[in-house]
């Protein structure tokens, strides 16, 4: 991510300290992972220490220091979708994608997470692919969603 | 749009909206929040448009996605104005049907409506179908109403008048005496009296003070606060200023888990418009009071669901929680007086400045007043949110709201108050829902999430699958809650494993009063709740694990073995064609056998059987019938005979 | 700043206010075990091994005394049946991170903590802070910084700053009460900045 676009996040958020948060998530989203270069940017604009944006994505489970794949994979695995079945469902998207939660597979095609909860509990099991919800979900329904990432 | 520039002007706004609308003109709702979308409500809500254009009616009927009614079991959800006819599980397919029958011909589809599984019987209105008959939806039946980006909607309701009330009629003590008379209790899961709370802010000698609304609805299984925040905003919004007036706050917070973006999309457009109307901002409604809110979005943090970690993520840090010794509506966020309430509380807000402390507390309990919107999850019938008056029973609620348990189920347990709640057995179920009344059932309302639990859930699992998400989602401080949690959760998985030992249960209790003595925060003193309410109700469970290595709701992987009955198999080869190790052996006319070795225990086999053979059956704590000889696998086939 | 009067282990004691019950008792030479305190820095509450038990309005309860706000008039109690029960839990799950830790093995006699009670766990940390806290907060170099949260925290040098500030400082060391703070050092050293000696040869 270029330095400008950091700095236009970063004036966006008027340069404050308790912003610090709200600026790591504008990067993480516009550049699907924080790189080290705009850390460092960010620690020196907003004039806190390294080891405070260090603790920060690391804490989050929204940000990630590595690049992340082309597809995102949330399996909700909140206590509603728990009952359902939704540890079948992640065994099968282990699977099929080869990876385990957390992970993101060598062509940088899927990663995969597991959320706490995405606040669709009435149609757990829940499988969340890019941003879109994928509710009602069975082993069985799972290749079909994949399927259709390229 | 011209600011509004006081109370007068904003009842002739108000006017003005409900000149233009002609109540008897169709509307068709269709619900936009995240759990319709998620069914295909946004490809219905095209079709739909598409479909009133194709036939010439844009100006005769109108369209709007709306908020979340909370039935999101059968969504997508359409509701036609002003006849209130409800359709459910609509797709586009249904689209054009709908135009022409019910829309231009004013008939029914039957197909379309709610059929009550027991009777037969079928609800046309919204207000007949028994999920919504038996609610007090005071709060959320709004929200199939409204377009929560649209702020004309909300004045069309009577939005802002309870603003309007306080602001020009009311002295900042004035609201807070009313709140308090009410006895709003907080729906964030502590059930503190928010006008104690609040008054502790009011008097505190510090001169900023701030207001939070606590959106980061962390507690798996819980929903209501997106349904809220998502479909109704500026009701959010409205109790926050009043809330703030009566403080004596110039600045708002709305922390919103980012898990939730259509309500951090919404609450953003409500701010901007309250902005341009002037309900937000300097002087607003010419009364001389000021106020502004910002919006922060978590980052995937539970525990910033706790107000002091809360406060600690608006500063910009990682959400670790802070002694609660002096409390935080005095020294909160930045060292400064800080009332923090749900969302839900800030909703009742408006109501009870509307229509009075003494109309909210005709609704609940001596103690717990007003109603709660539940959010009945799991294994039910009709899934979804339900908003009750406090003091109903869980009974009226899992089966007479939620009609039941399906597929001929036996009800086991509930579980309410989240991660920090625990298991309600049946014996208990004529408890009447309040804070105090489920605090002493050893479990809590917490923010009111109820997941039910059949016969084939197994109560171990739920106590290990409660500490694997504490372990994740603990800040990592204190020793009793990383430490304790993490030996816990340990212990746990051994037994479902198979792996329990004598004094596991001893140990387990010894942790459980560590964290619940000399935890920190909230969630590590009540990290131990879910242990020990399935340890008092289930501890049969426990020592069938632990002695016998058995699981009794045959559920825990280790511990179970699937077997067909060869009496019953019919060799249709649907588990042969389906099992993703294939690990069955079997043929045409041949008896399956399960190859024990290279079983995964998915369950796939189990669910294809078809019910009417039912020959797949899982058994535990006793050893798997050895497989009958290859030569005895032939199914001899009756022949059908005159 | 007024005085306040109040109990501790049955001997009457004057407090500034303001003051911790954790500073009380120690200018009354009455004593507390603890881990994560040292006068130098703010008080971090973690590791818990200071809790005592505080008596006031008519109820008994728990607080964390390097934290917890000293009042007139409350009745402390140091050691008690519960008091001395959880502190030794406390020790026995710190044991299972470093059991060959001095501080830990002294309080453990005194407690009668069993070191082999859990199985031992692969971090030595036992996330006292100390490190993390002197270094922002005397030092105010940052060096050093927690990462992750629940069972997964753990320290981490910061090798940038680290391979300028703390081959020359390396104060932190003796603070730590295992092995894993000069552990940690190490390995960043070795990995990120192997070309600078960590020892003095």
């Amino acid at each position: 991510m270029d330095k400008e676009r950091v700095d236009q996040i970063i004036e966006k958020h008027n340069a404050e300290a308790s912003s610090l948060i709200q600026v790591l998530l504008d990067i993480q989203s516009e550049n699907n992972w924080l790189p080290k270069e705009a850390l460092e940017r960010v620690a020196e604009r907003l004039t806190v220490p390294m080891t405070r944006i260090q603790h920060i994505a690391t804490f989050y489970k929204a940000f990630s220091l590595v690049p992340k794949g082309r597809h995102q994979i949330h399996v909700c695995m909140g206590t509603a979708c728990h009952v359902r079945g939704a540890p079948r469902v992640l065994d099968t998207v282990q699977e099929m994608t080869g990876i385990k939660p957390g992970e993101t597979d060598l062509d940088l095609k899927f990663s995969l997470q597991t959320v706490n909860c995405l606040g669709c509990c009435a149609l757990g099991p829940v499988l969340e692919v890019d941003g879109k919800t994928h509710g009602k979900m069975a082993p069985s329904k799972t290749a079909a969603v994949l399927k259709n990432c390229d | 749009m011209p600011r509004i520039n006081s109370t007068d002007e904003l009842k002739k706004l108000r006017q003005k909206i409900l000149s233009l609308r002609d109540p008897n003109k169709p509307c068709i709702s269709i619900c936009a929040g995240a759990g319709c979308i998620a069914s295909g409500a946004g490809e219905v809500i095209v079709a739909f448009n598409a479909e009133i254009e194709k036939q010439g009616l844009k100006t005769d009927v109108d369209t709007k996605g709306t908020g979340c009614p909370g039935f999101c079991e059968r969504g997508p959800i359409v509701v036609i104005y002003p006849e209130e006819i409800c359709y459910l599980q609509v797709t586009p397919e249904d689209v054009p049907e709908i135009v022409s029958q019910t829309i231009k011909e004013k008939k029914v589809i039957d197909r379309l409506l709610y059929v009550d599984q027991s009777t037969g019987e079928k609800a046309i209105h919204e207000s007949d179908i028994p999920f919504y008959k038996n609610q007090e939806r005071n709060i959320i039946g709004s929200n199939i109403k409204i377009d929560p980006k649209s702020i004309e909607d909300y004045l069309a309701i009577g939005g802002y008048a309870a603003l309007a009330k306080a602001l020009s009629g009311m002295t900042a003590e004035q609201v807070l005496g009313e709140v308090k008379k009410a006895n709003l209790r907080g729906r964030g899961g502590g059930g503190f009296p928010a006008g104690s709370k609040w008054e502790g802010s009011r008097n505190a000698p510090e001169k900023i003070k701030y207001v939070i609304v606590n959106a980061d609805e962390g507690d798996p299984g819980a929903f209501m606060d997106r349904a809220l925040l998502e479909g109704n905003p500026h009701s959010v919004l409205e109790g926050l200023i009043i809330g703030a007036y009566a403080i004596g706050s110039h600045e708002g917070y709305v922390y919103v888990r980012q898990e939730y973006p259509l309500a951090v999309e919404n609450v953003n457009i409500a701010i901007k418009q309250a902005e341009e109307y002037g309900l937000l901002g300097k002087n607003i409604l010419g009364s001389g009071f000021d106020f502004t809110v910002k919006v922060h979005q978590g980052a995937g943090a539970f525990v910033c669901g706790e107000s002091t970690a809360l406060m600690t993520a608006l500063e910009g840090r990682a959400g670790e929680p802070r002694p609660k010794y002096v409390r935080s509506n005095v020294v909160g966020l930045w060292g400064r007086p800080s009332v923090l309430n749900n969302v839900e509380t800030w909703a009742n807000v408006p109501l009870i400045i509307n229509k009075g402390a003494d109309w909210f507390t005709q609704f609940g309990t001596e103690s717990s007043k007003g109603t709660k919107i539940f959010s009945l999850v799991g294994k039910i019938t009709n899934t979804g949110l339900v908003e009750v008056p406090m003091g109903i029973t869980l009974r009226d609620i899992i089966y007479k709201i939620g009609g039941g348990i399906p597929g001929g189920k036996r009800f086991k347990a509930v579980q309410t108050g989240g991660p920090s709640g625990g298991c309600i057995p049946e014996e208990l179920l004529d408890l009447p829902v309040g804070f105090d009344e489920l605090t002493k059932a050893g479990s809590m309302m917490g923010s009111g999430g109820m997941i039910v639990m059949d016969e084939d859930t197994c109560m171990v699992d739920v106590a290990r699958y409660f500490l694997d998400f504490l372990t994740d989602e603990s800040c990592g401080k204190c020793v009793p809650c990383r430490e304790g949690m993490r030996q816990m959760l340990k212990i746990l998985t051994n037994i479902t494993q198979g792996k329990g030992k004598e004094g596991d249960i001893e140990l387990l209790e010894e942790l459980s009063e560590t964290a619940r003595e000399a935890a920190l925060c909230a969630l590590g003193k009540s990290s131990p709740n879910p242990f020990l309410s399935t340890l008092k109700y289930f501890r049969d469970e426990y020592e069938a694990h632990i002695k016998e290595k058995r699981c009794p709701a045959l559920s825990c992987k280790e511990l179970i073995a699937y077997h067909i009955d060869p009496e019953k198999c019919q060799a249709c080869m649907s588990c042969f064609r389906k099992c993703p190790s294939e690990a069955i052996v079997g043929g045409k006319n041949l008896i399956h056998i399960i190859d024990q070795e290279k079983c995964t225990k998915c369950g796939t086999c189990f669910e294809v059987c078809p019910p009417r053979f039912r020959a797949v059956t899982k058994i535990s704590g006793e050893p798997v019938p050895p497989p009958i000889p290859e030569e005895a696998r032939t199914i001899v086939r009756e022949s059908k005979q005159k | 700043m007024s005085e306040i009067i109040l109990q501790i282990d049955g001997k009457e004691v004057k407090a500034k206010e303001g003051m911790t019950l954790l500073e009380v008792a120690r200018s009354a030479g009455i004593s507390i075990p603890t881990l994560c305190y040292h006068e130098k820095l703010e008080p971090f509450g973690a590791c818990r091994l200071c809790i005592v038990e505080v008596e006031s309005r008519g109820s008994t309860r728990l607080v964390v005394s390097c934290v917890y706000p000293a009042e007139k008039n409350i009745i402390v109690k140091t050691r008690s049946e519960k008091v001395d029960r959880i502190r030794k839990m406390i020790l026995e799950l710190q044991l299972a991170h470093a059991p060959d830790a001095f501080d830990l093995q002294e309080l453990a006699k005194e407690y009668g903590a069993d070191r082999g009670r859990f199985e031992k766990e692969p971090s030595f940390c036992i996330h006292c802070g100390l490190c993390v806290r002197y270094c922002a907060e005397v030092k105010k170099k940052n060096a050093v910084g927690f990462v992750d949260r629940g069972i997964r925290k753990e320290i981490n040098f910061i090798p940038e700053i680290a391979s300028k500030e703390c081959w020359n400082c390396k104060e932190c060391f003796p603070l730590c009460p295992t092995e894993a703070l000069q552990a940690a050092y190490v390995l960043v050293q070795a990995l990120a900045f192997p070309s600078q000696p960590a020892s003095e040869e």
